[in-house]
C-alpha cells in the first residue's frame, strides 16, 4: 500500500464549512475509513440569473464523504432531505452495490448540519441525478482502499481478490478471507475521491437497478418516523402566532386583555410578532382565539379572474431563451397561422403535513428541527435572525412530509427561533392548514401566448412564443421548426413587487406544468387543423429521437390508434422534457356534457430516465406525479381578492381524491448505461395538456385555462 | 374543567384528570405523546388525524376527551400485536403504499375499520371507504392495492 494515497486526518485547511476541528471530527465521527468527494451541486437550477442575490459561497472541496465504519457499516452522510420522493433508499442502493454490501448494512445520514457539508437543498429531482454519479465513483473507491488494504493483510496482489457482501476474498481460496469490520478497525484514514476508479458496468448490478422495499417504509407505517412537530423537548412550549386577514393589511389595534387572564400562557409582543405559546397547542389555540384584532385592508381589484390582465400589464421584456430561423418569413412561408393565449392561476403546495420547527436557543447557541427542503439556508436564516455565527446554529433534519417545493423558505423556522430566544424555552411552531394555506409560496398564475404556422401538410413553420411569470423551465420546444422564438417574460420564481398579490415560488417541476399545457394543447390545436392524428403531427415535427422512442413507446402501451381529433374517443396525448428525463403520456377521459365534468380514466405515461436506480421508485415517482397532477389539471385554482386567500383548507381547495385516480400505467424506457435523470417530478408536467387535449378529442371543446373545472368546460361547451 | 377521565388506550387502561373539552388529538400527541396521529387540517377533511374508537374510525381532531370516556381507543402505536405488524402495516410496507408517509397512519387506521366492517371489500368499495383521506404525494393506487392485499391476507377475518 503506498501510504502516500491516505491523508491522515488533518482537516485544519479543508473543512472549513464544517467549523470543526479535527479532534471534534474524531470524536463525533469515530474512526474508520472516510472517503470524501466534491458533487458539482452549483447552483445550476435553471431560474438563476445574473443580478439575483448570489448564494452562498459554496465550499469548492468536498461536500458529501462516506465512513466505512469499524463495525463494518457503511454511512453515507449528505445535506439532502428525505419527503417521500425516496432518496433515502436509491442513494443507499447505490452506495451498497458499489461497495459490493448488504443494502441494511448502510446507514443515511441526511440532512444534519454539523455532519453533512453544505447543500443548496433538495428540489429540481437533482438528488439522485447529480448525486448519484459522484456517489458511484466515491463508494467505488471506497471498495478500492478495502481492497488494498486486504492486500496488504491476506498477503495476495489486489487483482486476485474479490468482494462479497462485506467481506475481502481470496479469489482461489475463498477461505482466506477479511471483513471490512476488519479492515477499517483502528483506521483514521480519509482519501478524497479521485474519481479514477471505475464504476460497475449493468451486467456487474446486484442492488441498483432492482426494485427494493423503502428503507423508511417500517418506521412509517408504525408511526414511529419523527417530523418536525413530532419533536418534543423538556419544557417546550407550542406557539399560535396571530396573522393579518389578508397579506395587506395592517394592524391598527390589538387587545390582550383576555389573554392576560389565562393560566400557564406565555404572551410574547416584538415589533410586528404577536404571539402566545403554552405548554399545549390546544391550550395556546384557545389563547390566539382571545386576541382581539382589527386591520384595514386595502381594496383590491385582484382576483383569480382578473389577475391575467394584470399580469401582462406589469409584465417586463422578455428574455430571450432560445432563437432560431427568421420568425418573419416564417410566417410569411405559412399556410395557416394560430395566435393562442393560454391561461393558468395559482396552486398550492398543500402537502399534508403543515410546515413546523422545533428550535432550542441557549445562549448563543441554537439547535433547529425544521421540516425544510433547504437545512443549510434554515441554518442561516436562524444565525442571522438571532445575531448569532452560522456555526452556532445545528439544524438536524427529520423526515418531511411532503415539500413539493413549498418547503424552502422556512418561515416557520425563523419564527420559532425568534421565540425561543425571547422565551428562553424551546418552542416548536407549527403551522395550522390554514397558516400553511395563507403563507404558501404559491406556483405563480401565467399566462403563456402562442403565434404558430404550419404549412398545408402539417409541417410547423414558426413557433413564437411568450411565457409571462410561469417561468424558463419547459418553455424551449424540442420540435424541428426552421423559424422559432421562445421568450420569457418575468421569473417563475418570485415576481417584482406588484407582481403578485402573495408569495409565489416552486412547485413540482416548476414553469414546466404551465409551458408543456401551453406548447402541447398548440401542438393539438394546428394538428386538428391540418386533420391529422395528433401522435402523427408530432412525430412529423419532431427528429429528436428520444421523444420519438418515448412517444412510440407510450403509444405502443396505450394501444394508439390514428384519428383525427376531436374523434369522440376522448383520447389525449402530451410529451416534454424535465429535468434530463424525457416524458409521454396517453390519457382517455370521459365527459359529462350536462355538467362538463371530466373524468379520467385512464393514463398511459412513459418516461426515459437514463438508469433508473430502483425502478419501482420510479414508478411510484411516476404514478405520484400522475395523481398530483390530475389537482392541477382538473380543480386546483386559488380563489383570492387582493392580498386575501379564500381558500384556506380542503373543504374547498379540492385536491384528488381516491376516486379519481384512473388506471395507471407506466414504462420506464431501458437506459442502463445513461446517467440517471430526474424522477421526482417529469412525469407531472404533461398532465394538463394530455387532459386538455383529452377533453377536446372527447367533445370538440378547447379549454385554454388550468384546471379544467366542471364549469368551465360547460361553459366552453356553450 | 377538569375531570377524570377513564378509558382504554391501544389496549392498556388510562386515567387522566384534565379539562375533559381539550381536543383529544393533541392529548394523544402531547400528554401521551403518541405522536403517530398527525395533524393535518384540523376540520375533519383530511384524514391525517384517524384513531379508531371502539372500533370505528374517528377523526381525532374533531373529539374532545370527554368524547372517549369508557371507550376503547387505538392509535396506529397500538396495531401492531407483540412485535407483529398488523396485516395492513405488513401489506403498506410490501405494496409501497407511501411516500412521504405523514397521511400513512390516517390511511391505515381507517382501512383497520373498513376491513373490520367489510372484510371483504370491492376495490370500489375500498375507494369509497377511503376516499375522504387525503394523500399529496399520489400513492393512492398502491394503497388501494395494499388494503385488498391486506384483505385477502386477512381471510376475512
Amino acid at each position: 500500500m503506498k501510504n502516500d494515497n491516505f491523508l491522515e486526518l488533518d482537516f485544519t485547511d479543508r473543512l472549513m464549512d464544517f467549523q470543526i476541528d479535527r479532534r471534534e471530527f474524531i470524536k463525533i465521527f469515530g474512526g474508520g475509513i472516510f472517503i470524501f468527494m466534491t458533487i458539482g451541486d452549483l447552483p445550476i437550477w435553471v431560474q438563476e440569473r445574473p443580478g439575483r442575490p448570489s448564494r452562498p459561497p459554496l465550499p469548492s472541496d468536498f461536500n458529501a464523504f462516506l465512513r466505512i465504519g469499524e463495525d463494518g457499516r457503511v454511512a453515507c452522510f449528505t445535506g439532502k432531505i428525505e419527503m417521500g420522493q425516496g432518496v433515502v433508499t436509491s442513494l443507499a442502493q447505490m452506495l451498497a452495490d458499489e461497495l459490493d454490501i448488504a443494502l441494511e448494512s448502510v446507514d443515511m445520514v441526511m440532512g444534519d448540519t454539523d455532519l453533512c457539508s453544505w447543500d443548496m437543498g433538495t428540489f429540481g429531482s437533482m438528488s439522485t441525478r447529480f448525486f448519484g454519479p459522484p456517489l458511484r465513483s466515491a463508494a467505488a473507491e471506497g471498495r478500492q482502499v478495502l481492497l488494498e488494504l486486504a492486500a496488504e493483510q491476506l498477503k495476495r496482489p489486489v487483482d486476485q481478490l474479490l468482494t462479497e457482501n462485506g467481506v475481502v476474498y481470496d479469489k482461489v481460496d475463498k477461505k482466506k478471507s477479511v471483513t471490512y469490520a476488519q479492515l477499517a478497525q483502528g483506521k483514521k484514514m480519509a482519501r478524497r475521491a479521485s474519481f479514477s476508479v471505475k464504476t460497475k458496468t449493468p451486467d456487474q448490478f446486484k442492488i441498483m437497478g432492482k426494485s427494493v422495499l423503502r428503507m423508511d417504509a417500517y418506521d412509517k407505517v408504525t408511526g414511529q418516523v419523527k417530523y418536525a412537530a413530532d419533536i418534543q423537548l423538556p419544557g417546550m412550549l407550542y406557539a399560535r402566532i396571530l396573522r393579518p386577514p389578508a397579506h395587506d393589511a395592517r394592524r391598527n389595534s390589538v387587545d390582550l386583555s383576555e389573554v392576560r387572564e389565562m393560566e400557564g400562557v406565555q404572551i410574547v409582543e416584538e415589533g410586528e410578532l404577536i404571539a402566545v405559546l403554552h405548554q399545549y397547542p390546544d391550550v395556546a389555540e384557545k389563547a390566539l382565539s382571545r386576541i382581539k384584532a382589527s386591520y384595514d385592508s386595502p381594496k383590491s381589484e385582484l382576483n383569480e379572474d382578473t389577475i391575467f390582465d394584470h399580469l401582462l400589464k406589469v409584465a417586463p421584456a422578455g428574455d430571450v431563451v432560445s432563437e432560431k430561423g427568421d420568425l418573419k418569413k416564417g410566417k410569411k412561408e405559412s399556410a395557416i397561422i394560430f395566435e393562442k393565449t393560454y391561461l393558468d392561476g395559482y396552486k398550492a403546495h398543500a402537502p399534508i403535513e403543515p410546515h413546523a420547527a422545533v428550535v432550542h436557543v441557549e445562549g448563543e447557541k441554537a439547535t433547529v428541527w425544521p421540516s425544510s427542503q433547504t437545512p443549510f439556508r434554515a441554518r442561516d436564516e436562524v444565525a442571522e435572525a438571532l445575531g448569532i455565527p452560522t456555526e452556532n446554529v445545528h439544524v438536524i433534519s427529520p423526515f418531511i412530509g411532503g415539500g413539493f417545493g413549498g418547503k424552502t423558505r422556512n418561515l416557520q423556522v425563523v419564527e420559532a427561533a425568534r421565540l425561543s430566544k425571547l422565551t428562553g424555552k424551546p418552542v416548536q411552531v407549527d403551522w395550522s392548514r390554514e397558516e400553511e394555506f395563507f403563507y404558501d409560496s404559491f406556483r405563480p398564475a401565467a399566462v403563456v401566448k402562442i403565434n404558430s404556422g404550419t404549412d398545408k401538410d402539417g409541417h410547423i413553420i414558426f413557433w413564437d412564443y411568450h411565457v409571462y411569470f410561469a417561468g424558463e423551465r419547459g418553455s424551449q420546444h424540442f420540435y424541428s421548426i426552421p423559424n422559432s422564438s421562445t421568450i420569457a417574460h418575468g421569473s417563475g420564481w418570485r415576481g417584482d413587487p406588484g407582481t403578485h398579490p402573495f408569495a409565489t415560488g416552486a412547485w413540482r417541476a416548476p414553469a414546466n406544468n404551465t409551458n408543456t399545457f401551453a406548447r402541447e394543447s398548440q401542438m393539438d390545436i394546428m394538428a386538428s387543423e391540418a386533420g391529422m392524428d395528433p401522435l402523427e403531427f408530432r412525430l412529423q415535427n419532431l427528429s429528436d429521437e428520444k421523444m420519438r422512442r418515448v412517444l412510440q413507446a407510450a403509444a405502443e402501451k396505450f394501444n394508439w390508434k390514428p384519428a383525427k381529433a376531436p374523434s369522440g374517443r376522448g383520447y389525449g396525448i402530451a410529451c416534454g422534457i424535465d429535468a434530463g428525463t424525457y416524458v409521454a403520456t396517453m390519457a382517455e377521459v370521459g365527459v359529462d356534457t350536462n355538467t362538463g365534468k371530466v373524468t379520467v380514466k385512464r393514463v398511459v405515461c412513459a418516461q426515459d430516465m437514463g438508469l433508473a436506480i430502483n425502478p419501482q421508485g420510479a414508478a411510484i415517482q411516476m404514478e405520484g406525479c400522475i395523481t398530483m397532477g390530475l389537482g392541477y389539471a382538473l380543480t386546483e385554482d386559488l380563489r383570492f381578492r387582493g392580498g386575501q386567500i379564500l381558500d384556506l383548507n380542503f373543504g374547498t381547495y379540492e385536491i384528488p381524491r381516491f376516486s379519481w385516480v384512473p388506471r395507471i400505467e407506466t414504462v420506464i424506457l431501458d437506459a442502463k448505461n445513461e446517467n440517471p435523470q430526474g424522477g421526482g417530478e417529469p412525469a407531472i408536467i404533461t398532465m394538463g395538456a394530455v387532459i386538455a387535449n383529452a377533453v377536446f378529442d372527447a367533445v370538440g371543446t378547447r379549454v385554454m385555462q388550468l384546471p379544467l373545472t366542471a364549469e368551465r368546460v360547460k361553459n366552453e361547451m356553450g | 374543567m377538569k375531570e377524570l377521565i377513564t378509558f382504554t388506550l391501544n389496549g392498556k387502561p388510562v386515567e387522566l384528570n384534565l379539562d375533559s373539552d381539550r381536543i383529544l388529538l393533541w392529548i394523544l400527541r402531547t400528554d401521551l405523546q403518541l405522536t403517530g396521529t398527525k395533524y393535518g387540517c384540523g376540520e375533519s377533511y383530511c384524514g391525517a388525524c384517524t384513531i379508531l374508537v371502539d372500533g370505528e374510525a374517528e377523526r381525532s381532531c374533531q373529539l374532545m376527551l370527554k368524547d372517549v370516556q369508557n371507550r376503547s381507543v387505538v392509535t396506529i402505536e397500538g396495531l401492531a400485536r407483540n412485535g407483529k405488524l398488523h396485516p395492513l402495516q405488513k401489506a403498506f410496507m410490501e405494496n409501497d403504499a407511501l411516500q412521504c408517509g405523514y397521511c400513512t397512519p390516517g390511511m391505515i387506521m381507517n382501512a383497520t375499520a373498513l376491513l373490520k366492517k367489510n372484510p371483504n371489500p370491492t376495490e370500489k368499495q375500498i375507494i369509497n371507504g377511503m376516499e375522504e383521506n387525503l394523500c399529496r404525494c399520489g400513492a393512492h393506487k398502491r394503497i388501494i392495492e395494499a388494503i385488498r392485499v391486506a384483505a385477502a391476507e386477512m381471510g376475512g377475518f
